[in-house]
């Protein structure tokens, strides 16, 4: 089956690269025949697609070993659950999974547009194929990206799974940052098409917003998975290091933010034309970039599969994308020039902008200090880097003025407020701030941090904002209705959801930074070095060593760990006891100098957290077991029974493994105790709540005017 | 060998798939459709703009001004697609 794999990659490329010719030829001919052939050959290349996907999870879920990337990223023993997430592990698995979420975006958006913008779409059409056809020709052309090389002489066993990725939000982070990534190349298609075509009014933005902001939803999504995973997985106690793969996701994340909310400015008053295209433009380039730097190796990061020869075409393409977006956005000047203009600094349309640009500073700073290590290298040569010290000397300001312009956006008038109505918007938001404020200072150690006070106080102003804007929504719907108020409320947000999804959308940012702002101000944390009965004490926690665990195939996280030691910690607050077991499972080496007993040693590890979670604060606790205590034994096991058959090996391991319960070295723990840590991930929740609402379709897609309305726009009409 | 004839029998399918449409053209009823589409797609989206804006004005977003002057551009426009959607009858 690999070879029809093979086969159906390769007709993919040739179908792309049909795409883009048959493309460009009903664009520049206005033939419409041709435009439904192109439309056709990207229907045809996301069903190769699919079947070039089935080919593969079927070898990996019967871990065929003929299959080059099943041996290297895959075994026999690989729990179910991660022989099907294992593809994306891999280069050539996570490069066929980018073309695979773009043909069947592609697909939906040419579906949806097949009847619509009958210029921009054959242009949109081509570009969308020659994005597909680049991803596909490395897959095709490269040897190391090809995802159905064969192997003559199979392995007996494969090598596994990073044991780094057996976790159950890695089953969905990269997936979700890719169907982000490759969500946004669809409104950057259609702006290119538009720019190509002079069509730069609002009708791309129209037809391409919902697919923005589900790229923008996935995107947010596998950003706030991938910091679970880091919390709960990586052992070092946080969600966010500033690691350039990180920071990478980040970046166009920040940018599609930006457009989101610039765009309305361009559908509402024809404004901020070439800001919107470069967005786009900039939000599709970091999206390469940001698998660019997964793919290169050219930072150094926890995430970046190593170095591999993609970097150059990356680089080349990225480079392509941004020269010829530029070039035509300048030559467009003319038709992007906007009507209007604004009316005043106190308005929707200035604090958007400025809205706008906080996030760009954000995401300008971010790149800065991410490629500090290539731009430093290249000026000095010597590589230097920047630490998260930096990162949040530049980034908490402007997060702080974003969280009080989440606030201010709503609310504020169109081309110009007026002191009415800054006072009837701000009045009890602004109150409902200061007693934030005070009741914070009064009651809450909340003064020790005046940044976090800051924060605290400009997220109560953003919730009642929001909160206000329901209710004064509820209440013009009930004048307007008739309605009663619940009635009104359903309504008011199932006929503008767009509008109250966002509002939403801003209650959880406003949540999460109240997780950011409380875990990293607060945060308590002890390392320290203990025996069996020791005990140590953070912010109010006691917690006791009370005994060491042992266990041999019996890995409770499902990972397939062979090797699995830990501690049993019984905590004490305030007279309140529960217990913990943070422990460290063990992955046999590959390497074929390790001993036959040591190499269960020797291998990958990995920190299996664990945590009482709660709204007020965490503990998180992780153990380090000193495997130097076991070493004497490991070391002697290997010399006398290198030769002995498995089951007296696996006697000989169950041993050794017991040793550590029955006499138990010190280990070493780390103690976290996190405030609010916990309103990250509700806050995050809430973000996906509001955006599922923006994005649920409308009741009735074609909704006509209410029967008043469109009595008024008949009698206009009647008169016109 | 296998490859060989997969690939063949991969790309006939995708030839007779893309190629169809070149075969026949599209007749003034299709352009005509189109057209239409167009307009209903302009006309559901300038509805919608008329809501928001009056939304915008119940809720203190809109003075009774800009109000007036925002809502008669939008029906100015309304009126405009659906002279071009009778156009098409």
């Amino acid at each position: 089956m690999a070879a029809v794999g093979s086969a159906a990659l390769s007709v993919a490329l040739l179908t792309a690269l049909y795409a883009v010719g048959a493309g460009v030829r009903a664009g520049v001919s206005r033939s419409r025949p041709a435009a439904t052939s192109a439309r056709r050959a990207i229907y045809c290349l996301a069903a190769l697609m699919v079947l070039a996907l089935v080919i593969l999870e079927a070898a990996y879920l019967r871990t065929d070993l003929s299959f080059a990337l099943v041996a290297q990223n895959s075994s026999i023993q690989t729990p179910t659950f991660y022989k099907v997430t294992a593809m994306w592990s891999s280069q050539a698995g996570s490069l066929m999974l980018w073309v695979l979420l773009l043909s069947l975006f592609s697909s939906a958006v040419l579906y949806s547009t097949r009847a619509s913008l009958r210029e921009v779409t054959p242009y949109a059409t081509a570009v969308l194929g020659a994005v597909a056809a680049f991803f596909l020709s490395l897959m095709v052309l490269s040897p190391e990206a090809q995802p159905f090389a064969t192997l003559v002489n199979p392995p007996i066993d494969g090598q596994g799974l990073n044991p780094l990725l057996r976790h159950p939000a890695m089953m969905f982070h990269p997936p979700m940052l890719y169907t982000g990534y490759v969500g946004f190349t669809i409104p950057f298609a259609f702006a290119i098409g538009a720019l190509i075509t002079r069509r730069t009014g609002a009708e791309w933005i129209r037809a391409t917003r919902r697919f923005a902001l589900i790229a923008w939803t996935f995107l947010g999504f596998g950003i706030l998975l991938g910091a679970l995973w880091s919390y709960s997985e990586l052992g070092w106690g946080g969600y966010w290091a500033w690691d350039p793969v990180e920071n990478a996701s980040l970046m166009p994340w920040l940018t599609g933010t930006a457009f989101l909310h610039s765009i309305m400015i361009q559908e509402r008053r024809g404004m901020l034309k070439v800001w919107n295209v470069s967005l786009i433009v900039a939000t599709f380039v970091l999206a390469l970039l940001g698998t660019f730097l997964v793919r290169s190796g050219i930072l150094n990061s926890i995430h970046a599969f190593g170095e591999s020869t993609l970097g150059a075409p990356f680089l080349g393409f990225i480079a392509f994308v941004l020269i010829g977006s530029v070039a035509l956005v300048l030559s467009r000047r003319e038709s992007l020039r906007s009507k209007a203009s604004f009316d005043s600094l106190a308005s929707r349309e200035a604090i958007f902008l400025l809205n706008n640009l906080v996030l760009v500073s954000l995401c300008v700073v971010i790149f800065y200090g991410t490629f500090f290590p290539l731009i430093s290298s290249a000026l000095t040569g010597a590589e230097a880097s920047v630490g998260p010290p930096w990162f949040n000397a530049f980034v908490a300001p402007l997060a702080i003025v974003l969280v009080l312009l989440a606030g201010i956006g709503p609310v504020i008038a169109w081309r110009r407020a007026t002191p009415a109505n800054l006072r009837r918007s701000f009045r009890i938001p602004a109150v409902a701030m200061a007693v934030t404020f005070v009741v914070l200072v009064m009651l809450t150690p909340a003064a020790s941090s005046p940044t976090s006070l800051i924060v605290f106080s400009f997220i109560a102003f953003t919730i009642v904002v929001a909160l206000q804007e329901v209710w004064r929504g509820v209440g013009a719907r009930r004048v307007m209705a008739k309605e009663s108020w619940p009635v009104a409320l359903s309504g008011l947000i199932s006929h503008n959801r767009h509008r109250y999804g966002g509002y939403v959308v801003h209650v959880g940012i406003a949540t999460l930074m109240l997780g950011v702002a409380g875990s990293s101000a607060f945060v308590g944390q002890r390392d320290a070095r203990l025996s069996p009965g020791e005990s140590i004490s953070v912010d109010g926690y006691t917690v006791t060593y009370r005994e060491p665990t042992a266990e041999l195939l019996a890995d409770r996280s499902g990972t397939g760990a062979p090797v699995t030691l830990g501690a049993v910690l019984d905590v004490n607050r305030a007279g309140r006891t529960f217990t913990l077991h943070p422990s460290r499972n063990y992955y046999p080496s590959g390497d074929p100098a390790a001993g036959a007993i040591g190499r269960f040693f020797d291998g990958e590890a990995t920190s299996e957290v664990d945590l009482r979670w709660g709204l007020a604060r965490d503990l998180w606790t992780a153990v380090q077991p000193d495997l130097q205590a076991l070493r004497p034994s490991i070391d002697e096991a290997d010399r006398r029974f290198v030769d002995a058959s498995a089951p007296i090996q696996a006697a000989i391991l169950r041993e050794i493994v017991e040793s550590y319960r029955s006499e138990p070295p010190p280990a070493t723990f780390r103690v976290i105790v996190s405030p609010l840590a916990a309103w990250i991930w509700l806050g995050g929740a809430i973000v996906m709540a509001g955006a599922l609402i923006a994005l649920w379709p409308a009741a009735g897609a074609r909704r006509r005017l209410s029967s008043v309305e469109a009595a008024r726009l008949g009698r206009e009409l009647s008169r016109a | 060998m296998e490859y060989a004839i997969a690939l063949v029998v991969l790309a006939a399918v995708v030839l007779v798939i893309v190629v169809r449409p070149l075969l026949g053209s599209a007749g003034e009823a299709d352009r005509t459709a189109e057209l239409r589409a167009e307009l209903e797609a302009a006309k559901e989206a300038k509805y919608r703009e008329i809501r928001d804006a009056e939304l915008d004005f119940r809720t203190g977003k809109l003075s009774q001004e800009d109000f007036r002057r925002t809502d008669r551009e939008l029906r100015t426009q309304a009126i405009e697609i659906l002279r071009r959607l009778d156009e098409l009858d």
